[in-house]
């Protein structure tokens, strides 16, 4: 299809602003612009054919099946939306009096009360925007902990090297050296190792639990208390809290700070890859740690983003803890982790688990035997997929596993879908053995053929050129 | 897979070829294989220094990055800027792709013999 | 059935068999017993209906105050938003996608995307855009952390940019251990002399807002000369409306541009979701730090779009990565592409144009009132400082009339005007302020 550019026509465009009912004023010379800028000129009719035809290019959760493990991907009820599209919430300005904008400060107050409450910490920020962002902010949270105490000495962050990449680019943007651990075989914390690098210069531990394999580490307890002795605070990554909350909580397992996904776990959408946010809980004593903004506040301390946060995501995002209440975020959790294991058994015996036992909310699949003897690749595998209207899982990570594809189908799934979707991997399974050629070229029948990335890296064309 | 006998290597791919006190350094046959489609060469600057089991620049390709690590100390004295254009190089003519050229080499890793490196990659393969 | 789980309990129990299992508790026999949660140990409300919930936001909702005008900017702009703009992005397709990893079939996120960087490149004069950032604020933060090497780690940041933002670049190089400098200002504006005294080789960029945080114009290209006679980069941080009418960045000197893009079609909406936009010269390409989209061609020849450079990216470089971000705000680039494709260059010059001349205009009445003046002189852009006596009772008379006036900063109130004020609007509020002043 056509880029909006290609559809402009030089002197279209509507007009939604009204003549100018004061002077006017030109800026100087010296400020001015050589000239406008090259934007597209276009009428409304075009403009939302174009953006109808974009939108038929797209495969979002309401599209169809939705695998995508670490992500996620359930359901995002319209509810949340319409709750964030209300201008009582949509018309406030950031700045505005604080007697007018105490129905933001009540959304704030009562998710993190909720929130706080799901994952056993005393405290929360809303201002990081991302899980990412969360990370960063969770991770300065410990730094400033040791700073305050004048322990300087601790340099280093340790990170199994199943983590998520995230996790060590995190730790180097708080200064901090990334030590990786290996996993034990099931891909869990290797006590004997963990215990080989702790010391008086340990800062703390990223960890994610259940772990990027989808397994809880059983030794968790264990872990935290090793990280605790040493001097070290222990960091919560909540990529995959979906498949534990309401039922075990991060605060217990003995994490010091944690940071939440909303547009995962909370059914926040996930708009094409933002916006999200990362709220960050923490324990008592980092409380005093956690970011605030500078112009509304007046206080000093760290800030990660400017105000608030990503605020309507937090409506939405508390709309559905609402809707859930105490009954349904533990049942959804369970069935998220019912969901998972319901269809790594529906499709084991063609494609094979990396680890044979029960799952947490995602399990991933070791393609590795299976390219031996077909020739057919995780990513062939992928492609095919999408033919069959599918979005591909995770690929290729953990790297801790060869050929990986990694499922996280999320409880919104009925069991229909999951047998739909275990046929389709067993029929590619079958097909994979019949005709491989098929599958490398695939996929055959989507928006695209599989694009040249090599291309698009060597001889980046990176704006439309005109 | 090519591993020519004038070369020495290091077991972090490299290779290196010392001549009137220059050694010109490159990636070998194997690394290139390994990356696939190279997409893009970070350089050093012509004067900065390397220093034996260091970084100094590294190699993309689409769904990877490597580090280049130096095989000797010294200071480098040119660089193949070709590299920049036509990173494809370091594909189709590996050892003809060289990347730097140091000079003032003070210090060599370990480094190995064409067969002793064959060997090594046969381990890594 | 509450959770939007579609199964039923005689379903669950059905497939808790099917994988030789009887009860939940069994697929938690990882997870120490004494850990789990028992009934009654959540202490959350219960569950409710969706009509119930509705009803309960509502009334949250409505304990906000929203103004008829607001005269109040400082970073989060009261812009008028085109009908198309707001209901494009809420297509539940564009809503329910995750970050577009499987090109072929997320094509339309993809060129979306694309689009939008050619706008913000087509705005601010760069090669080169990423695919958005989380907001102006961490855009500066992500832009100072690129131009950092090994021997250039300082940062000077103009006392005249917005305090968050100078707040977050201060958070970001507390975490990477680097110093960041605040240049202070003079008139309202950067110190230039002020900034030739810190200038020396250890200065890896140096930030200034345009227009800044008082609504002032910068002598940009005075500040992209000195910084650049030290072998410094320079980021400056623009409104992109003005960019409707102003010198793009890359003709003001800039090597990288970046800013808040929330005027660009997203309401207020109590600080976020915001866009931060960030864009550089090819020479910097490879640093630039998030997604970007790139086209190539698929394997049939046709056009295709991807993410590109990724390895630059956490993902693949992981420790050695210069920035963790991975989501950013792609809806929000989105609604961006979307109002600036709606505005047109005529409608983005008249919004522009618009904001400045009602500020201009609001600050001329505000100062026939007796005891007000400009606090700063220097051309302005649609934000200005006044110094305003009686100022609590002046602003909450406006309030009272439903006008969200000025921002108190020091020195008196910071003013704001955008084309979505009309001249009447303008009036009363003059009224309203004048019969404070003279009571």
């Amino acid at each position: 299809m056509k880029l909006i550019f290609e559809k402009s026509v030089k002197g279209r465009g509507m007009q939604y602003l009204p003549k100018c009912d004061v002077e006017e004023v030109a800026l100087p010379e010296s400020l001015r612009r050589a000239e406008a800028p090259a934007l597209p000129e276009i009428s409304e009719t075009d403009l939302s054919r174009h953006y109808t035809e974009l939108v038929k290019r797209v495969h979002g959760v309401n599209s169809g099946f939705y695998p995508l493990g670490s992500c996620t991907m359930k359901y995002n009820p319209r509810i949340d939306e319409e709750m964030a599209a209300l201008p009582g919430f949509t018309g406030v300005h950031p700045l505005a009096p604080l007697h007018a904008t105490e129905g933001c400060t009540e959304v704030i107050e009562t998710a993190k009360d909720l929130l706080t409450e799901i994952t056993g910490m005393d405290d929360m920020t809303f201002q990081p925007a991302a899980g990412a962002h969360g990370e960063f902010t969770g991770v300065l949270l410990i730094k400033q902990y040791h700073d305050a105490r004048g322990d300087k000495k601790r340099t280093k962050i340790i990170v199994p090297d199943s983590a998520h990449g995230t996790n060590p680019a995190t730790a180097a943007m708080c200064g901090y050296t990334v030590v990786n651990i290996p996993s034990a075989p099931n891909g869990c914390v290797d006590l004997e190792a963990l215990k080989a690098v702790l010391g008086d210069d340990t800062a703390g531990l990223m960890l994610t639990n259940p772990n990027t394999v989808g397994i809880f580490d059983e030794n968790i307890l264990e872990i935290t208390r090793l990280v605790h002795e040493a001097g070290g605070l222990c960091y919560y990554d909540g990529a995959n809290l979906n498949a534990v909350m309401g039922v075990v909580r991060p605060g217990d397992m003995g994490f010091d700070c944690i940071h939440l996904n909303l547009h995962k776990t909370f059914a926040t959408p996930h708009g094409g890859g933002g916006p999200g946010s990362g709220a960050v809980g923490c324990k008592e004593h980092l409380s005093e740690f956690l970011p605030k903004s500078a112009l509304m506040t007046g206080e000093e301390g760290i800030q990660v983003k400017s105000f608030a946060g990503n605020f309507l995501v937090v409506v939405k995002a508390l709309t559905y803890i609402l809707t859930l209440g105490k009954e349904g975020i533990p049942m959804a959790a369970k069935n998220a982790v019912l969901n998972a294991n319901y269809l790594m058994r529906k499709i084991q015996g063609t494609f094979e688990p990396a680890f044979d036992r029960i799952c947490m909310h995602e399990f991933v699949l070791d393609l590795s035997t299976f390219k031996k003897e077909t020739g057919v690749s995780a990513l062939d595998v992928a492609k095919t997929l999408i033919d069959n209207g599918m979005h591909p899982p995770t690929m290729y990570f953990p790297l801790i596993v060869h050929e990986a594809l990694m499922l996280e189908p999320t409880e919104t799934e009925s069991r229909e879908t999951l047998d739909w979707a275990a046929e389709v991997f067993r029929s590619l399974y079958e097909l994979a053995h019949t005709d491989p050629d098929y599958m490398h070229a695939s996929p055959h029948n989507a928006q695209i053929a599989r694009p040249d990335e090599v291309k698009a890296a060597r001889n980046p064309i990176l704006k439309y050129q005109g | 897979m090519n591993f020519p006998k004038d070369l020495k290597y290091a077991s972090s791919h490299e290779w290196v070829k010392i001549e009137n006190g220059v050694a010109t350094v490159g990636i070998s046959d194997f690394a290139q294989d390994a990356l696939g489609d190279v997409v893009y060469v970070s350089l050093p600057n012509v004067g900065d220094k390397v220093k034996v089991g260091v970084s100094f620049g590294d190699v993309e390709s689409v769904k990877a990055v490597s580090d280049l690590i130096a095989p000797v100390s010294g200071v480098v004295c040119e660089v193949n800027e070709e590299l920049a254009d036509a990173p494809e190089n370091l594909n189709s003519d590996p050892y003809g792709a060289w990347i730097i050229k140091v000079e003032q080499v003070s210090e060599e890793a370990d480094l190995l013999d064409s067969e002793a490196y064959e060997a090594h990659c046969a381990e890594e393969a | 059935m509450a959770g939007f789980i579609p199964s039923t309990r005689e379903e669950q129990l059905e497939m808790l068999k099917a994988i030789g299992l009887t009860s939940f508790l069994d697929l938690y026999k990882d997870v120490p017993a004494d850990m789990i949660l028992k009934d009654g140990d959540l202490n959350l409300p219960s569950g409710m209906s969706e009509m119930e919930v509705s009803a309960l936001m509502s009334r949250i909702a409505a304990k906000n105050k929203v103004y008829a005008t607001c005269l109040r900017g400082a970073g989060a702009y009261d812009h008028y938003i085109p009908s198309i703009v707001k209901y494009i992005p809420a297509k539940e397709e564009f809503l329910t996608a995750y970050t577009p990893y499987q090109a072929e079939m997320s094509q339309g996120i993809l060129q979306s995307i694309f689009e939008y960087q050619t706008d913000v490149c087509n705005l601010t004069g760069m090669d080169v855009s990423n695919a958005s950032v989380y907001d102006g604020a961490t855009a500066a933060a992500e832009a100072a952390a690129m131009c950092r090497d090994r021997n250039r780690r300082v940062t000077l940041v103009s006392a005249c940019a917005h305090p968050d933002t100078i707040n977050t670049i201060r958070t970001y190089s507390y975490g990477t251990n680097d110093e960041m400098i605040v240049i202070p200002e003079k008139d309202g504006k950067t110190d230039l002399e002020a900034l030739k005294a810190l200038l020396n080789a250890s200065v890896a960029s140096v930030y200034v807002q345009q227009p800044n945080f008082n609504g002032l114009f910068e002598d940009a290209e005075a500040i992209a000369a000195l910084t650049h006679d030290a072998g410094a980069l320079f980021i400056l941080g623009v409104n992109p409306i003005a960019l409707g009418i102003m010198k793009t960045p890359r003709d003001m000197g800039a090597d990288i541009a970046v800013g808040e893009a929330q005027p660009l079609g997203m309401p207020l909406s109590y600080g976020g979701p915001y866009l931060g936009f960030m864009a550089t010269t090819a020479k910097h390409m490879r640093k630039l730090p998030g997604r970007i989209v790139g086209q190539t061609e698929d394997a049939n020849g046709e056009r295709a779009f991807v993410l590109s450079l990724q390895a630059r990216e956490q993902h693949i470089r992981r420790e050695k990565a210069s920035s963790n971000i991975c989501s950013n705000q792609a809806l929000c680039a989105l609604t961006a592409g979307l109002y600036l494709s709606a505005m047109g260059p005529e409608g983005l010059k008249k919004a522009a144009t618009q904001s400045m001349s009602k500020a201009h205009y609001l600050a001329k009445k505000l100062c026939e009132l007796p005891g007000v003046e400009m606090v700063y002189p220097g051309e302005y852009f649609h934000e200005f400082v006044t110094t305003l006596p009686k100022q609590d009772e002046a602003l909450l008379a406006l309030e009272k009339a439903g006008i969200l006036g000025g921002l108190p900063v020091e020195g008196g109130v910071l003013w704001c005007a955008t084309e979505k004020v009309s001249r009447d609007a303008l009036d009363k509020a003059v009224q309203i302020v004048k019969e404070v002043l003279i009571s």
